[in-house]
């Protein structure tokens, strides 16, 4: 009955902290379209930036890597954490699963800085060639638990008995795995899947330590290009990224939507800060 | 299930995709043809109208590879399975690929060119007799400002840096060797010292100057002043003249009392494929003619005196970047020390980091 | 045939535990009592406890850490609270979040030019009559810049626990006489607190180990543990000591969870 109004000046206020929050955004979008070379005035309108951008072969060659490594390392940790979510689901005791989960969670309360220089340190101990395969070993590493923490609870609702059931009805276990078990769990695999590329896709200070070999992937490159200083190209390059973290967004959405737990999506992100 | 399969099946083609479009651009970018000579040096550090010329009148392929770090280059030549011809290396890593045994001894009769470097910049202390290396460009350590900011005589020494009126109005290149090297300097010591006492000391006059600094950069140095804000940096000759060229406010020196001079220089790695190709290279780079023609491109001082006459005397009498005899007996190179002591001076830098706030 | 079964599904995530979770966990350990040659030895920590700057980097490191954290609690929970009692809360909460999705290089990367002598913000205050300030590298632009890019996820865990109060409990304070204060502090404020713990978690640990802000914004002068740990790793190379740090900040990091865990025992007593 009473339902709790927002005065205007809780909206005034909400309306202050978006425009803080879109404020850099859009200013970077805003300058990639001038014809200037700093973001200090305006020229006029062009997409020269854009040009100088679609011709840059480095630029789109780093742009694959990432793209490949997100698109990779997802799927390999979806499938490995799917597999972990099945092995947490099956240990009988209590306290087993109590460690394996905070093991589990050990990677997703880690500072990157640390997670960066304890890989760093691995990969040297076993004399892994710094390059491509040790920043897509990385990405998998710590996008496992999020998978593992997306599915898992799709497993605890499915009732146990719909899997005894199978049994009786002389399933193998393959089949009552891939009949009953996979299809309970498929929205969490498709969430956890899109969680696992987006932090791949965000990640900077992991790639950071355990790159090498000029190979690079685009918040790298965005660091050591920002350090020359302003160049309008990033801000194009901005843009771009912008737009299709928008069209991954409603992808996102749709997706959650479709799953029917949207809050459940809004909750994962808490632990990718950074 | 079949779904899954094929979201998996569709993703993975996806990457294979993208992997071929990858190969392709970097296909495009390297023909591989037997006749090729494979150059690996910093970003646009050589006129790209010179990579042109040596093509036309030897028919030879370059195909140019950028570094962007000594460390970065250091790791990929003793990673091995890479075919660089010539390599440009800073001269503590060329002590550093020497001692790994990297580097090929040079022929110096297939260089009659080396005649025309200046006797002074030779024999340096990283390459005995060149045995191993040619310079490419060298520079110095100085002191960049803005004369909107600063008049030139307050910043003319080492020492001035310290004055309280340049209060946050400091800007560091973000180098343990660099920073020491002044307050060395100051107390009349080796750039080398490994002397802790004399490290310590150096440390405690570093401190004093804490209040002054308003940060410690790298590269941004370049936009940060272009931008005023700062009225003076400590960097290397070579970032100041690019600043210099987009702000004519900015002006460079090197204080008379000393400071670090730094050599680029052309290598052959001991692993090349076409050292008949590469002696040609770097032959052709040092033609007066050429050398000119990539400092006038660069803007780095060139080693050659020959080539100075072709350059513009507005360029060859600036004291800044072609220093006086007297000066230029006061510049050192640094040497590579053990690491103990490149750990004893990057400590106390980061202490010295630390209290700069 | 049970047995091959389970060991299938095992084989993989247990090895990324041994491997990736617990090895480099150990690593980490090992390298901290390691000197430049390689030899065991307590100077890395004996050098930590010692050094009065290390431990007034880290002291500013955590206080920090502490005013982001305060900050953007502050900014967050208000708009949490304003965000729970809109029609289409969902969508509004969308917006609050999509910033996270960019790459916080390039956000980092605006606040340079904005920031900037002849900045966007200095043309502002210039237009308002203030005057140009310095805003790059000062302790404040550094504060401004990590809490703009720690609030949503501070946001998030507190809306999440605003939209899991029943609204029934606050219509029942209400009936009871309650004034809307008296609601807020006694039932709002106390069921949201899990919400306010994990936003801590969420905000406090990273705080502590940004390192690339730090340079970009703060030009090296606010150095992190992160900062820290980054400089020994990847610049001066001496594993040992950012090895140390990182165990300092491990052991930071279990203190933070210590005191923002939630007791789980508590759950029994319904009201």
């Amino acid at each position: 009955m009473k339902k709790q109004h927002t005065g205007w000046l809780g909206k005034v206020y909400l309306a202050l902290v978006l425009v803080i929050l879109y404020l850099p955004i859009f200013y970077l979008v805003y300058y990639s379209f001038s014809s200037g070379k700093t973001m200090e005035k305006f020229g006029h309108f062009s997409l020269v930036h854009y040009r100088v951008l679609a011709t840059d072969t480095r630029m789109i060659q780093i742009v694959i890597n990432t793209a490949i490594i997100a698109l990779l390392s997802s799927l390999i940790a979806t499938v490995i954490g799917t597999l972990g979510a099945l092995v947490i689901k099956r240990v009988r005791f209590r306290q087993q699963r109590q460690v394996l989960l905070s093991l589990n969670n050990v990677l997703m309360v880690s500072p990157d800085v640390l997670i960066g220089a304890s890989f760093l340190i691995f990969f040297t101990v076993i004399g892994l060639r710094l390059g491509f395969v040790s920043v897509l070993l990385s990405h998998i590493a710590f996008s496992i638990p999020i998978v593992v923490l997306m599915v898992l609870p799709k497993l605890n609702e499915m009732s146990p008995t719909l899997a005894d059931a199978a049994a009786d009805l002389g399933a193998t276990p393959w089949q009552s795995l891939s009949r009953v078990t996979l299809p309970a769990m498929t929205p969490g695999i498709l969430v956890g899947y899109f969680m696992a590329f987006t932090y791949s896709l965000d990640d900077f200070a992991v790639t950071f330590f355990v790159t090498g070999n000029g190979f690079t992937t685009l918040s790298v490159e965005i660091y050591s290009r920002a350090r020359q200083g302003i160049n309008l190209e990033i801000n194009a390059l901005s843009t771009v990224v912008f737009l299709l973290s928008l069209a991954l967004v409603a992808g996102y959405y749709f997706l959650s939507s479709r799953a029917g737990r949207r809050n459940r999506v809004m909750t994962v992100k808490e632990g990718d800060v950074q | 299930m079949k779904r899954l399969m094929s979201a998996m099946i569709a993703i993975l083609l996806i990457c294979l995709v993208l992997a071929g479009i990858n190969w392709q651009l970097d296909r495009s970018s390297r023909a591989s043809q037997d006749n090729t000579l494979t150059i690996y040096n910093w970003g646009d550090y050589i006129d790209p109208a010179l990579i042109k010329k040596f093509e036309k009148q030897t028919g030879i392929h370059v195909d140019y590879q950028t570094f962007d770090s000594n460390e970065a280059m250091l790791t990929k030549l003793r990673q091995g399975g890479t075919n660089y011809d010539v390599v440009v290396p800073s001269e503590y890593t060329v002590s550093r690929l020497k001692r790994e045994h990297l580097l090929a001894p040079l022929d110096h009769a297939k260089l009659p060119n080396l005649q025309y470097v200046s006797a002074g910049l030779l024999d340096q202390s990283f390459d005995r007799h060149n045995r191993y290396s040619v310079p490419y460009f060298w520079g110095t350590l100085g002191i960049v400002y803005n004369d909107r900011l600063i008049a030139r005589h307050q910043v003319q020494h080492w020492r001035q840096l310290w004055n309280p009126r340049l209060r946050k109005q400091l800007l560091l290149i973000d180098s343990a060797r660099d920073v020491f090297a002044m307050a060395l300097i100051i107390d009349h010591h080796s750039v080398n010292t490994t002397n802790p006492v004399y490290l310590h000391q150096a440390a405690h006059r570093l401190h004093k100057l804490a209040p002054n600094v308003k940060a410690v950069v790298a590269d941004e140095m370049k936009m940060y002043m272009e931008d005023g804000e700062a009225a003076a940096g400590v960097t290397y000759s070579g970032e100041a003249r690019e600043m210099m060229d987009n702000d004519p406010h900015l002006h460079y020196l090197v204080p008379s009392e000393g400071s670090n001079i730094w050599f680029d220089n052309l290598v052959i790695p001991r692993r090349a494929q076409h050292k008949a190709e590469a002696y040609r290279f770097i032959n052709f780079m040092l033609e007066p003619h050429n050398a000119a023609q990539n400092a006038r491109y660069i803007g780095y001082a060139t080693p050659e005196p020959t080539a100075k006459k072709y350059l513009p005397k507005s360029v060859t009498n600036n004291k800044a970047f072609y220093p006086s005899a007297k000066v230029m007996k006061r510049l050192h190179v640094y040497s590579d020390l053990p690491l103990k002591d490149v750990g004893t001076y990057n400590d106390l830098f980061l202490e010295f980091k630390m209290l700069t706030r | 045939m049970m047995k091959k079964q389970q060991a299938f599904f095992f084989v993989p995530y247990l090895l990324w535990i041994v491997l990736f979770v617990i090895a480099p966990l150990v690593l980490i350990i090992y390298q901290s009592f390691q000197n430049l040659s390689g030899h065991f030895t307590w100077a890395n920590y004996a050098s930590y406890l010692g050094s009065a700057t290390y431990l007034k980097m880290t002291a500013e490191s955590v206080w920090c850490a502490l005013v982001i954290t305060v900050v953007t609690l502050v900014i967050s929970y208000p708009t949490a609270v304003v965000l729970n009692r809109l029609p289409n809360k969902q969508f509004w909460l969308l917006l609050v979040i999509l910033p996270t999705w960019i790459n916080l290089l390039l956000k980092t990367y605006a606040f340079i030019g904005l920031f900037a002598h002849n900045g966007s913000v200095n043309h502002f205050l210039e237009f308002l009559g203030l005057g140009a300030h310095q805003l790059l590298f000062t302790d404040t632009s550094f504060i401004i810049v990590a809490s703009y890019i720690e609030l949503p996820f501070m946001v998030l865990p507190i809306f999440n626990s605003l939209a899991s109060l029943p609204s029934s409990l606050i219509n029942a304070a209400a009936d009871l006489g309650a004034s809307r204060w008296q609601t807020f502090t006694r039932v709002i404020w106390p069921l949201s607190l899990s919400g306010v713990k994990a936003g801590i978690q969420a905000v406090f640990i990273p705080s502590l180990s940004l390192f690339m802000i730090t340079r970009l914004i703060a030009g090296n002068r606010v150095i992190t543990l992160g900062t820290a740990i980054e400089e020994h790793f990847l610049t001066t190379q001496n594993w040992g000591m950012g090895s140390t740090i990182g165990v300092i900040l491990i052991l930071a990091m279990f203190i933070v969870m210590g005191l923002t865990g939630e007791k789980k025992k508590q759950q029994g007593g319904r009201h």
